[in-house]
């Protein structure tokens, strides 16, 4: 069997489902951000498929085009969390998001 | 598709796949971090199996260049605290909503019949440019014309412009 649309959203749904584990279960809050940048990259790889794959007879590129707008996503959020995530730990010496408990009722 | 795509995807798969694995189960924050930097450059592999050579690029300059780069100076900072990247209580409960789910979307992807809904098997690469610039140029059209996305590309840059305000105001030191 060649390797189709199917393969590249099977590996697409592996990973996302390898950085949604991780999200949840992990306790330092840099390691959650790189299961997100996972998660994102696994869409990323759907998004590509998709372009190549769902055409009758020309490239549709809309889906490379978002890809590249889930990049810059990524980009700010990975700088805006870092930011953050080092706010938190110079005010707090921890990265545990369960020592953040401010807001909890 | 040809024989050696087809053998660099099955590569690249198990090389991507096994890397998010070990970000997710490795102790060590900075060797998570080290594959974590591996599974971006298997999946930039990906993108190129795919034609998307432009993506491919980018993907290694903003993934592996900055992104990469920037999550290794915040393990670096906040290595005093740290005892590793250990699991919190909801370990099993994650594992199994993961796997349910993981079963749900494997399912439906391969349940679902995309050649009605006008995927190809072989599709023809009509957009590609003779001389080997693939369909970087195409996706130059697309961005900057009128009726393609110009308008949120520049939204976009405008996002771009308030995350790095806001991440040097949030890490401003307080007077």
């Amino acid at each position: 069997m060649s390797v189709g649309l199917e393969h590249y959203l099977v590996l697409a749904s592996i990973l996302f489902c390898i950085g949604i584990y991780g999200a949840l279960t992990k306790r330092n809050a840099v390691v959650i951000l790189m299961c997100i940048e996972i998660m994102l990259n696994a869409v990323n790889i759907a998004l590509v498929a998709f372009s190549k794959y769902l055409a009758e007879d020309v490239v549709l590129l809309s889906g490379q085009v978002f890809v590249i707008f889930v990049l810059v996503v990524a980009a700010a959020e990975a700088a805006v969390g870092l930011a953050i995530i080092m706010a938190i730990y110079r005010s707090r010496r921890s990265v545990d998001p369960g020592d953040i408990d401010l807001m909890k009722g | 598709m040809a024989v050696g795509t087809e053998v660099a995807f099955w590569i690249l798969a198990v090389v991507s796949v096994g890397a998010a694995l070990a970000v997710v189960l490795l102790k060590d924050v900075f060797r998570a971090a080290l594959f974590l930097v591996l599974c971006f450059f298997t999946v930039a592999g990906i993108y190129v199996t795919l034609n998307a050579d432009f993506l491919a690029a980018v993907q290694v300059l903003v993934y592996v260049g900055a992104v990469g780069i920037l999550l290794i100076f915040a393990i670096m900072f906040t290595r005093e605290t740290q005892h590793g990247s250990l699991f919190n209580r909801l370990k099993l409960p994650a594992l199994l909503f993961a796997a349910v789910l993981l079963g749900a979307m494997i399912y439906t992807m391969t349940a679902t019949d995309w050649t009605s809904l006008g995927a190809v098997a072989e599709p023809a690469l009509e957009g590609l440019q003779e001389g080997g610039t693939g369909l970087t140029a195409s996706i130059g059209e697309e961005l900057f014309s009128e009726d393609g996305f110009l308008l949120p590309l520049e939204i976009a840059g405008v996002m771009l412009l308030a995350a790095v305000l806001g991440g040097i105001v949030i890490m401003r030191e307080k007077e």
